[in-house]
């Protein structure tokens, strides 16, 4: 019987081979395959790029018109000459994928919700949020609108995917991107509706905050009464410095929304809070996302010419959501910032002009109440009768389990996110529908492609006037000498808090009463103060005659701090712009810490109290990396509001939104009796200012002895900012780096959050640019290239960027790489 | 001799079915299979054979890998892995899994050959 050895050996053999080849399971995440992971011609171990790689290539397409010649330079950054504009995107789309596969994979499944597909039943809830919420909806609407009525952006999508689609057929499965290994799943290939997602995503990025805040605004008024709620979240400010400058003269409005005759009974006053059912975790944007643009005039420059800056503040994530290229055709020459995932450069320049953006903060995006006749949600109640609600389908597949069916009933305002299958904490059981700007048709991304090829100020308005969502303020300086800032995107003509609050679905009166024509968004063009600017404040004051949405929306204090710089300035340099953009002066500190000390009671403090207050007073009001000071502000700051406001919101049973900053400066600078200041929880005693500063600093000062023993005081310790993958995974992130700022400063950089791009452009004849983001051109993690921009990013320097003629660059000594497409071998 | 050819076969065959990425990576395990099973020698050489052969393969191929690339990723993935944050234990796991699977196939191979 000499079997039993063979049979022994084979068994073991074979069961070693399919433990290697098994995803175990550690904790809630699931580990590699370990064998084919570590093997050394298949896994990981191919991904370790050489760091003295030499990427010069030759690829043959034959999707191609002609040929396509591509340099990299230094950086990695591909500078694309293409005989046309078709090849130009099939090679951005080619070079995409290459650098960043699987970042443009990840992305469109978080936008679609097709998380779980590769993960498991644990992305349920992100799935179903953004399914229910209506992305891929919007995204089809998008996709069809431009195949029927837009040939020429058709044109461009179709080619970036014919480029995005051959890189994947000719990759060798072995040199797959390393996140597709670790995760065990491969790359499928592209299609132009995944372009659409891709901006979907950004639009709710940059608008879809309201799907959370919305909701949360609602429960916080049902909770505390109009009247109280009127007071915290007041859509006053005070302070405000608008981006078109206070005292312009806007025309007469052409639509003038009329407020229901019961919109104060029946809608600010209302209370409609029911019993919570089937919680799932809210998702909400980053408050924060937002960002500084600006362009000042030849009158205030060195050179006599323009310099336009642009930054644009969104989560910090690697691989980076920007690539950098050169697109050169002969039709235009750009340069900029693009998506890993659309064709065109979406921040940049050309030969003529730059162009940046801004998020302009508008609310875009309402809930309606629905009421439906019976619980098979087939009909619902509408203007006096019973309307059919069709359902839309969304198969959700899920690793390793069944799919999970979501059945939509689609509605006049748009599909009703939250209903008996679909509730979260702050949805409370109700049928809300949704009504959003981009689920309407949208351009994709012809804007950007328009701007990409503009010569002057007229050809940016007709390019910006097709933008629809996100809301944005687009920047402009041309060679010529013009400055311009417009918000533009499609806006709704609101009467005062129209949309603050979920509506009445079934009254037809709390509909939009319809948009607001182009050439009633806020524009200004060479104003007389020598600069246009925008950081996501309000766009107008009072006079402006629509009602901007929220105050919560609009944070104050980056605006002024940017505009009282650039009053400030003259014969600005490109370095200046630099500067400014990395400025770490906290003008909010400067307004808040003097209203603080003014109710201070120091005689009353403890000892280590009155030393955190001599740290705090001490400090420069600069958010530099080592600062101590900051941190005490900070932490102080926080604890007076906590005892101004804590006991008004406390016991609510879900989470409310916390009042602005602006709020409390407004009242400490001017009223010392203001009564929220009282602590309702203390019965026959009442609180003032003085009592609660001096208590806030008191409460802080426990927190601040903690950090000082931990050694981290100092703000960029405390504030430990970081660049993560997009997994969340450290060893794939940057963490702790060395970097100040802040909110409410102009280098608005938080934990996770902030300059995503930053750039100046100078417009000489040459065009002098500079930028970098927090990142590298490699979206691979075994790559030199994968974080090469983040130390510099971080020390505030930057990169002169290489945009030249074909001649000049290949003679560059910056230019270290050709990859040359030919549509065949001969 | 034929222990070192069986070894030398064992790193070269394991090489080349390795370079086509749309063949399984447990691919070298056939081929150690079938030249255990093919050259008559000890199961206990055949097994020390296979195991050289893949394991110095995977070895070599892992070092070279990591020196070019400076450690980068291989200091990454050991703390992905939570075994530790040094590129020695990622390419030591490497190792350590060719040579195993490697000897334990032309085990198998043997073994066979032997049972006849």
């Amino acid at each position: 019987m000499r079997l039993l050895p063979f049979i022994a050996s084979a068994i073991v053999t074979i069961s070693l081979v399919t433990v290697l080849n098994t995803q175990l399971s550690i904790g809630t995440t699931k580990s590699p395959k370990l064998g084919y992971f570590l093997s050394p011609q298949h896994g990981f171990w191919k991904n370790a790029e050489k760091v003295n790689t030499n990427f010069d290539a030759s690829i043959i397409a034959n999707e191609l018109k002609g040929n396509v010649d591509v340099y990299l330079d230094d950086r990695l950054v591909p500078h694309i000459y293409a005989d046309n504009d078709q090849d130009a995107y099939f090679v951005q789309g080619y070079l995409h994928a290459k650098f960043r596969l699987w970042q443009m994979d990840f992305q469109t499944r978080v936008a679609s919700g097709r998380l779980s597909e590769i993960a498991g039943p644990d992305r349920l809830p992100i799935d179903r949020f953004f399914r229910r919420l209506g992305m891929v909806y919007g995204a089809e609407k998008t996709e069809a609108n431009i195949n029927a009525n837009n040939p020429e952006m058709k044109e461009t999508v179709d080619a970036y995917t014919a480029g995005v689609n051959a890189f994947i057929k000719q990759m060798d499965p072995a040199d797959m991107p390393f996140e597709f290994k670790l995760m065990n799943y491969a790359p499928e290939n592209w299609t132009p509706k995944k372009t659409y997602l891709f901006l979907m995503f950004m639009s709710y990025d940059l608008t879809g905050r309201a799907a959370t805040s919305d909701l949360q605004l609602t429960n916080t008024r049902d909770f505390l009464g109009y009247d109280l709620f009127d007071k915290l979240y007041t859509n006053n400010q005070d302070s405000l410095d608008p981006i078109i400058p206070k005292g312009t003269v806007y025309q007469k409005p052409s639509i003038v929304p009329i407020k229901p005759i019961n919109a104060d009974s029946a809608y600010l006053h209302q209370s409609t809070a029911v019993g919570i059912t089937n919680v799932e975790t809210p998702l909400a944007p980053n408050k924060n996302n937002g960002s500084n643009n600006w362009a000042v005039a030849g009158s205030k420059t060195k050179s006599g010419r323009p310099i336009l800056a642009s930054d644009p503040h969104l989560g910090l994530n690697m691989p980076s959501l920007w690539y950098e290229v050169q697109i050169t055709t002969p039709t235009h020459s750009t340069y900029g910032a693009s998506f890993p995932g659309s064709p065109a450069v979406i921040i940049g320049f050309n030969d003529s002009l730059a162009w940046g953006v801004t998020n302009a903060g508008r609310d875009v995006l309402d809930f309606y109440e629905i009421k439906f006749k019976d619980s098979t949600e087939n009909e619902y109640w509408y203007n006096g009768k019973w309307n059919t609600a069709e359902k839309r389908t969304e198969v959700i597949k899920v690793k390793d389990s069944a799919d999970v069916v979501e059945q939509i009933p689609m509605t006049v305002w748009g599909p009703t996110m939250y209903d008996a299958h679909y509730q979260n904490p702050q949805s409370k059981g109700r049928n809300l529908a949704i009504q959003w700007t981009a689920h309407n048709t949208s351009t994709g991304v012809e804007t950007f492609y328009r701007l990409n090829r503009a010569k002057n100020y007229d050809d940016y308005i007709k390019a910006t006037a097709l933008w629809t969502c996100p809301g944005q303020n687009f920047v402009l300086a041309t060679k010529t000498g013009d400055i311009a800032i417009k918000q533009q995107g499609s806006f709704v003509a609101r009467w005062e808090r129209q949309g603050d609050f979920i509506m009445p679905g079934d009254d037809t009166t709390y509909a939009w009463q319809g948009m607001i024509p182009n050439e009633e968004n806020p524009t200004i063009k060479n104003p007389e103060r020598g600069f246009v600017s925008s950081a996501n404040q309000k766009a107008t004051d009072a006079t402006y005659p629509y009602y901007l949405g929220t105050a919560t929306s609009f944070p104050l204090y980056r605006g002024i701090s940017v505009n009282q710089h650039l009053i400030g300035m003259s014969n600005i340099s490109a370095e200046d712009m630099q500067a400014l953009q990395t400025n770490n002066d906290n003008v909010f500190a400067a307004t808040a810490r003097p209203a603080l000390m003014k109710y201070l009671q120091v005689d009353k403090l403890s000892p280590d109290a009155k030393r955190m207050v001599d740290e705090m007073n001490n400090w420069d009001l600069v958010n530099s990396e080592n600062s101590k000071g900051i941190t005490v502000f900070e932490i102080v700051w926080d604890s007076v509001t906590e005892a101004v406001w804590g006991d008004e919101l406390k016991g609510s049973p879900t989470a409310l939104t916390s009042p602005d900053d602006f709020v409390l400066v407004d009242q400490l600078l001017k009223d010392s009796n203001w009564s929220v200041a009282d602590d309702i929880s203390t019965k026959g005693k009442i609180e003032n200012f003085k009592d609660q500063v001096t208590l806030g600093v008191e409460n802080a000062t426990k927190k601040l002895l903690e950090l000082e023993k931990e050694n981290k005081l100092e703000w960029a310790l405390f504030k430990a900012t970081r660049v993560m993958h997009l997994t969340k995974i450290p060893a794939l992130s940057r963490m702790n780096l060395p970097i100040g700022g802040g909110k409410n400063i102009i280098n608005a950089t938080t934990e996770m959050h902030g300059p995503s791009w930053r750039m100046v452009v100078h417009l000489t004849d040459d065009i002098e640019a500079y930028g970098l983001y927090p990142g590298g051109q490699s979206g691979n993690p075994g790559s030199t290239y994968y974080d090469s921009f983040i130390d510099y990013w971080a020390a505030g320097k930057y990169y002169r960027l290489l945009f030249l003629a074909k001649e000049k660059l290949i003679q560059n000594e910056r230019t270290k790489w050709h990859i040359q497409f030919k549509k065949s071998n001969a | 001799m034929k222990y070192i050819v069986s070894i030398l076969l064992s790193a070269l065959l394991a090489y080349a079915v390795g370079i086509y990425g749309n063949l399984p990576w447990w691919s070298f395990v056939v081929t150690n299979f079938i030249i255990a099973f093919a050259i008559p020698i000890k199961p206990a050489h055949s097994f020390t054979a296979g195991a050289l052969g893949v394991g110095s393969l995977w070895a070599g191929l892992a070092f070279g890998i990591d020196m070019a690339n400076n450690h980068i990723l291989s200091t990454k993935v050991a703390k992905v892995l939570t075994i530790g944050d040094s590129y020695l234990l990622v390419i030591f796991m490497t190792v350590a899994i060719g040579t195993l699977l490697g000897g334990l196939a032309s085990l198998t191979g043997s073994f066979l050959r032997n049972s006849k």
